[in-house]
C-alpha cells in the first residue's frame, strides 16, 4: 500500500489546523453560516436530514488493517458505533458533531486518511477495481496510476473549481468492476501491440438526471502520457463546460454535445501543446509510487484445493464469495455487507474491527472497499478459507450472496439524506428479502436502488433499477430494466408508470418470474432481457 | 400551519420552534401562522445558532399536537426509518 512521504503528511496536517481554526471561528460567531459552509463542504462535511454527515475518502477502495481500525474508532467515537460503505468506495458517518469534527479529521490524519475532496466541483476520490493487485485477470495494476492521479489532483490549483464534480474509476481487467463507463473519465489498462502498457479513456459516462455511457475517445494511450492526457481532458472541460445551467454542466453534457470524436479532437489538440510542458510524471516517480504496492510476500508451493467438508453453508460461501487469486494458492474473498435484516452498506464498529484483524492475520493486512458497498479481503491462502469464513460468520458477514437479488445496491435515501425524494433502504432490503428464497435459482441479479434522481444507488446501471420519486407529498419508485455497469455497459430503461413501495416490490417479484420462464440455457436476467425486450415484462408486470 | 424547524450549528442537532426555545422534540413544537413564523424566522437566521432554517407544512397527529406533514420533515422529526433504535424513543414517523 502506498504510504504518505512528508509533503502528503504535511498537507492534511496543515489542512486539519486550518479547519480547526475554521469550525472555532464558526462557533465563536466570527464566521457565518454561508461563509463556513463552502469551507466545512470542502472537507467532506456535508448537513444532512438529522445531522452533520461526514464522507471520507477512501483512495481506491483500499485500507490497511490499521485504517479499518480507525474507521470503527471513529464510528464509535464520533458517531453512533456505525458507518456506511458508499457506492465511490467511501464511507460516510451519518451523526457527527461539528464541534468534534476537528478531533474525527486529527484521528484520520493518524493514519494518512482525510475527508478532502469528497464534496464540491473538484476531482473527487478515484476509484478502482476492487481486485486489483489479485485478479487473476488483470492485465497490470491501477492502483499506482491512481495514487498517482490522487496526488495529482490533491487541490490541483486549476481545477478546484470545475464547472461541477469529477469522478475518475481505473481497472486493469477487461472485466468491468469499477462501472468505469459510468464516470466522467473512465481507464482500462491494456497492452498495446508492441506489449507496451498504457490505457483506453473513456470520457463524459455518468447517471444522475442524464445518463450516459461513456465513449471511448482514445484507444491506445500511452502510460508515459498519462497525466498530460488527462489534463488535457480536465483542460477542455473546464474552459468549455457549462457553468449556467447546474444540471447540464457535467462534463457528460459537453461530450454528448460536441460529440465524441469532436470532443477527442480538442482533447488531442490541447494535448499536442501539454505533452511538450513535462507535465508527465518521470518514470522514476511512477517507479517509486508503483514499489508501494510491489506484491506481498506471497508463499510458493500452496495446496491450491479447498475442501468444504461438507458444510453446505461453508460451501455455498465458498461458490458465491470466493474468486480465483493470480497467484496459485490464494483467493480473492469478498465480504458481503448485505445479510439478511441488514442495511446494504452498513457496518458496525464491531463488524469492522472483525474485518480488519481478519485482514492482519489473512489478508497481508489489506481490506478493499468495493462500489457494490461490499469488502474485499484481497490475498487469502485457499487454506485459510474456513478461517477466515468462521470469523465473518461470527459478525454476521458470511452471507453468500455475491452478485445475487439479496446483494442490492442502495444510496441513504430518506432515511438520511437531504437531497432524497423517497426512501430506499426500506425498499432495498423489502426486496431481498422477497427474493432471497429464489435467489439461487435466479442467479445473477443486479438490483440497485436510488432515492432521488441523483442516482447514488446506481439506478441506471442496475438489471433492475428502482428510482424513488416524489409524487404529489408521497413515495413512489420507478421500475427500470436491462442496465448494467460492467465491461457490457448499459442503461436502463423505465418500464412504466411508477407505484408505492410495496407495489414495486411486487413488481419486481412478477418480473423476476417471466425471467424465469423465458430464459434459456445460461441466460442471465440481463441476457434474457435484452434477448426478448420489455414488453413480456410490461404485460406481467401492468396487465 | 407551520412549524419551524432548523439544525443546531454546533453539534447538527434537528430542532423544533417551541414557542420560546429550540426544542429537539416535535410534540413540543407550536404550529405558527405564515406571518409569525416568517419573523421568527428572519429573527433566528440573524442569531446564527440554529442552521438551514425552514417552516414546515404542519397537520394534527394522533395525540392532537402539530406534527409535520411531509414524510421527510417527520423522517427528520423521528429518525431513520430503518433505524428505529436511533429515534426517539416512543415516537412513530408514520
Amino acid at each position: 500500500m502506498y504510504r504518505y512521504d512528508a509533503i502528503d503528511r504535511a498537507l492534511v496536517d496543515a489542512r486539519v489546523a486550518e479547519f480547526r481554526d475554521q469550525v472555532a471561528r464558526r462557533l465563536s460567531g466570527a464566521l457565518d453560516e454561508d461563509h463556513f459552509k463552502p469551507l466545512r463542504l470542502k472537507n467532506g462535511l456535508y448537513l444532512q436530514l438529522h445531522a452533520y454527515m461526514l464522507r471520507v475518502a477512501i483512495p481506491y477502495g483500499t485500507l490497511s488493517s490499521r485504517q479499518l481500525r480507525m474507521l470503527a474508532h471513529v464510528a464509535r467515537r464520533y458517531d453512533r458505533g456505525y458507518g456506511h460503505f458508499t457506492t465511490r468506495q467511501n464511507i460516510q458517518y451519518n451523526w457527527i458533531r461539528l464541534e468534534e469534527a476537528p478531533d474525527l479529521l486529527a484521528d484520520l490524519a493518524s493514519v494518512e486518511m482525510h475527508a478532502m475532496q469528497t464534496s464540491g466541483n473538484c476531482i473527487r476520490n478515484i476509484s478502482a477495481d476492487q481486485y486489483a493487485g489479485a485478479a487473476a485477470d488483470e492485465v497490470a495494476d491501477p492502483r499506482p496510476w491512481a495514487e498517482l492521479l490522487r496526488q495529482w489532483s490533491t487541490l490541483h490549483p486549476e481545477f478546484s473549481y470545475l464547472p461541477r464534480k469529477f469522478k475518475i474509476a481505473l481497472t486493469g481487467s477487461a472485466a468491468d468492476r469499477a462501472a468505469i463507463r459510468f464516470h466522467d473519465i473512465g481507464l482500462q489498462l491494456v497492452r498495446g501491440p508492441d506489449g507496451a502498457l498504457g490505457f483506453r479513456v473513456f470520457v463524459g459516462g455518468g447517471m444522475g438526471r442524464t445518463p450516459f455511457v461513456a465513449p471511448l475517445i482514445r484507444d491506445f494511450l500511452p502510460a508515459g502520457a498519462f497525466l498530460s492526457y488527462m489534463e488535457a481532458i480536465l483542460r477542455v472541460y473546464n474552459r468549455f463546460g457549462r457553468r449556467d445551467n447546474i444540471y447540464k454542466a457535467r462534463i457528460k453534457i459537453l461530450v454528448h454535445d460536441l460529440g465524441a470524436e469532436e470532443f477527442a479532437r480538442a482533447v488531442e489538440a490541447e494535448h499536442a501543446h501539454l505533452r511538450t510542458l513535462g507535465i508527465d510524471a518521470p518514470e522514476a516517480e511512477v517507479e517509486r509510487i508503483a514499489a508501494f504496492f510491489a506484491d506481498p510476500p506471497f508463499e510458493t508451493g500452496l495446496a491450491d484445493a479447498v475442501e468444504d467438508g461438507g458444510d453446505p453453508a461453508f460451501a455455498a460461501w465458498l461458490a458465491r464469495q470466493v474468486e480465483p487469486h493470480r497467484v496459485p494458492g490464494y483467493r480473492i474473498v469478498n465480504v458481503s455487507l448485505k445479510p439478511a435484516g441488514g442495511i446494504p452498506g452498513d457496518a458496525s464498529a464491531e463488524q469492522m474491527e472483525a474485518v480488519a484483524d481478519l485482514a492482519e492475520r489473512f489478508s497481508f493486512d489489506e481490506v478493499r472497499v468495493t462500489h457494490a458497498q461490499n469488502l474485499v479481503l484481497p490475498h487469502v491462502r485457499a487454506a485459510d478459507l474456513r478461517a477466515v469464513y468462521e470469523g465473518l460468520a461470527a459478525v454476521g458477514l458470511a452471507a453468500a450472496n455475491l452478485g445475487l437479488a439479496s446483494d442490492v445496491i442502495a444510496c441513504p435515501g430518506l432515511d438520511y439524506c437531504t437531497l432524497a425524494n423517497a426512501r430506499s433502504i426500506p425498499v432495498a432490503m423489502a426486496v431481498a428479502d422477497r427474493l432471497r428464497p429464489r435467489e439461487a435459482e435466479l442467479g445473477e441479479l443486479k438490483i440497485k436502488v436510488s432515492g432521488c434522481i441523483n442516482a447514488c444507488g446506481h439506478h441506471h446501471a442496475g438489471h433492475i433499477g428502482i428510482l424513488g420519486v416524489d409524487r404529489k407529498g408521497t413515495e413512489n419508485y420507478q421500475l427500470l430494466l436491462g442496465g448494467s455497469g460492467a465491461e457490457d455497459a448499459s442503461i436502463a430503461q423505465i418500464l412504466g408508470p411508477g407505484f408505492t413501495a410495496d407495489g414495486v416490490v411486487d413488481a419486481v417479484a412478477k418480473v423476476t418470474e417471466v425471467y424465469l420462464r423465458e430464459r434459456r440455457s445460461g441466460e442471465r436476467f440481463l441476457d434474457t432481457f435484452r434477448r426478448i425486450g420489455a414488453q413480456p415484462f410490461k404485460e406481467a408486470v401492468y396487465g | 400551519m407551520r412549524l419551524l424547524t432548523g439544525n443546531v450549528s454546533r453539534t447538527g442537532e434537528v430542532v423544533w420552534w417551541a414557542g420560546d426555545r429550540w426544542s429537539p422534540d416535535v410534540a413540543d413544537a407550536v404550529g405558527l401562522e405564515p406571518a409569525e413564523g416568517e419573523a421568527l424566522l428572519a429573527r433566528e437566521a440573524v442569531a446564527e445558532k440554529v442552521n438551514d432554517l425552514a417552516l414546515v407544512e404542519a397537520e394534527p397527529g394522533p395525540d392532537g399536537r402539530p406534527r409535520p406533514r411531509h414524510i421527510r420533515e417527520r423522517i427528520r422529526a423521528f429518525g431513520p426509518t430503518v433505524r428505529p433504535d436511533l429515534g426517539r424513543p416512543g415516537r412513530d414517523w408514520r
